[in-house]
């Protein structure tokens, strides 16, 4: 099992040296930094829109809501509102509280053996908060990250900046997100090296977005804190790429920024095929979206081919006359 | 399904919050943000060549220097600081920086508005009037 984060490891150190040789000997400013960019994201928009619509074309036969609560039953039975939606609107709740606050990985448990061998399952959240640190601090990150892309720069980026610094310790002042998204990066990995289940069920597919995540901020960290690269030279850099101007500032910019803008470029042009899909496919999941209410409310299966029936008043029609006849009763004379 | 309209929808909804800096620059941008603002020097600057350390330094490492020496004026007592070149100077933002870069605005401003960074400088320190 070792393989597959080793493979990940060597694959994302490898692209970082391919991009520090290829800018710092092979002057290749101009792939790394502009054209490299550009095709990732237009990757990642057209990845990402064939993938949505190909998954919204796929047919939903059955309502498969997971529910944790009762359903909506008789007016004396109390319904679980949130864990067993009946409404749209419950189901926006539901869904809400799914992606925002990961509901369904706070209530994971953990099977095992209790006092005198009994199974008992455990509560067990490290992975609810790992998610919540991991995502939330990614999120400030990237729009953090416009200050780069927008001139002048808008009210909430700044806010943001100013909540994140607020511990205004070090100059230049640390950004507490930053150092949160390494720790969530880190603590996620160290999850699937170190528990035996979920390094039997790890891919390279897990691990090498972990690792190019991990990259990622290890290389912004060192930017920012250690080795100072040209921040200006950089948002002349990014505003070109934003106002569909490129251009290569004079000058040139340090090696350690084009390892950084490659393995974003990599990371956003690998989002459409890779489980970072999850952002797109949290919203299409048949086990939460739908609301539970099968009873009340028909579910057309699409697969469902026209059925030919031949009811009883057609029937009827048919044969009004000869039944009559027999002496069998009609319901219509 | 009827539900491919809201799936659109919400695919519309995601490319527009991600295409943000596109149509933000092209409806509220400044023109020509593709090219930082330069600090201006003032005369005694200018004359000065150097500042109390080689400019490239300068440059990357001014917020750690200041960062230092306000800990070894307030925290040490401690007012000499040696260059490397084995001047002798007040470390002093005032006085010693603010000597020569009086333009705050100009000097200053420019680049830490082009990149938003906002120094906690100026919440105990006063500078001079800024002229417009």
């Amino acid at each position: 099992m070792n393989a597959a984060y080793l493979y990940s490891l060597v694959t994302v150190v490898v692209l970082g040296l391919i991009a520090y040789a290829g800018v710092e000997a092979a002057g290749l400013d101009v792939l790394f930094g502009v054209i490299i960019p550009y095709l990732a994201f237009i990757i990642f928009l057209v990845g990402f829109a064939n993938k949505i619509i190909d998954w919204s074309k796929s047919a939903v036969p059955f309502k498969i809501p997971t529910t944790m609560g009762q359903q909506k039953s008789l007016a004396w039975i109390k319904q679980n509102k949130i864990d067993s939606p009946y409404t749209t609107g419950q189901v926006v709740i539901r869904m809400l509280l799914e992606i925002l606050l990961f509901r369904s990985l706070f209530k994971n448990t953990r099977t095992g053996f209790g006092a005198g061998r009994r199974i008992s399952y455990k509560w067990v959240i490290w992975l609810w908060l790992f998610a919540l640190l991991f995502h939330y601090s990614f999120l400030v990150v990237v729009i953090r990250h416009l200050r780069f892309f927008t001139e002048p720069v808008p009210f909430f980026v700044s806010f943001l900046e100013r909540i994140d610094g607020m511990l205004q310790i070090l100059l230049p002042n640390i950004f507490l997100s930053g150092f949160a998204l390494l720790a969530g990066a880190l603590l996620l990995l160290v999850r699937r090296v170190f528990l035996p289940k979920l390094a039997y069920i790890s891919r390279p597919a897990d691990y090498f977005p972990l690792f190019l995540i991990i990259g990622i901020a290890v290389t912004g960290l060192m930017m920012r804190y250690l080795s100072k690269v040209d921040v200006i030279r950089i948002k002349e850099l990014t505003m070109g790429l934003a106002t569909l101007q490129p251009s290569i500032p004079e000058g040139g910019i340090s090696g350690l920024f084009y390892v950084h803008l490659f393995f974003v470029s990599i990371l956003v042009a690998y989002i459409p095929f890779s489980k970072i899909m999850h952002m797109g496919g949290i919203f299409l999941s048949p086990t939460r979206n739908l609301a539970n209410n099968s009873r009340a409310k028909r579910h057309e299966n699409p697969w469902n081919y026209p059925v030919k029936t031949h009811t009883y008043e057609e029937y009827e029609e048919d044969f009004r006359d000869k039944m009559k006849e027999a002496g069998i009763p009609v319901e219509k004379e | 399904m009827n539900d491919k309209n809201k799936i659109i929808t919400g695919l519309v909804i995601f490319f527009l919050v991600v295409l943000f800096p596109f149509w933000f620059n092209l409806i509220f941008g400044t023109p020509g943000a593709s090219t930082a603002p330069e600090a201006e020097l003032t005369e005694k600057a200018k004359e000065a060549e150097n500042c109390v350390e080689e400019t490239q330094y300068m440059r990357a490492e001014h917020m750690q220097l200041l960062d230092q020496w306000r800990d070894t004026v307030v925290r040490d007592g401690k007012r000499l600081y040696m260059a490397e070149d084995g001047g002798k100077y007040d470390p002093s933002l005032s006085n010693t920086c603010m000597d020569c870069h009086s333009n705050k605005v100009e000097f200053c401003d420019r680049c830490h508005n082009y990149a938003s960074v906002a120094p906690y400088c100026w919440d105990c320190h006063t500078y001079p009037e800024e002229t417009e």
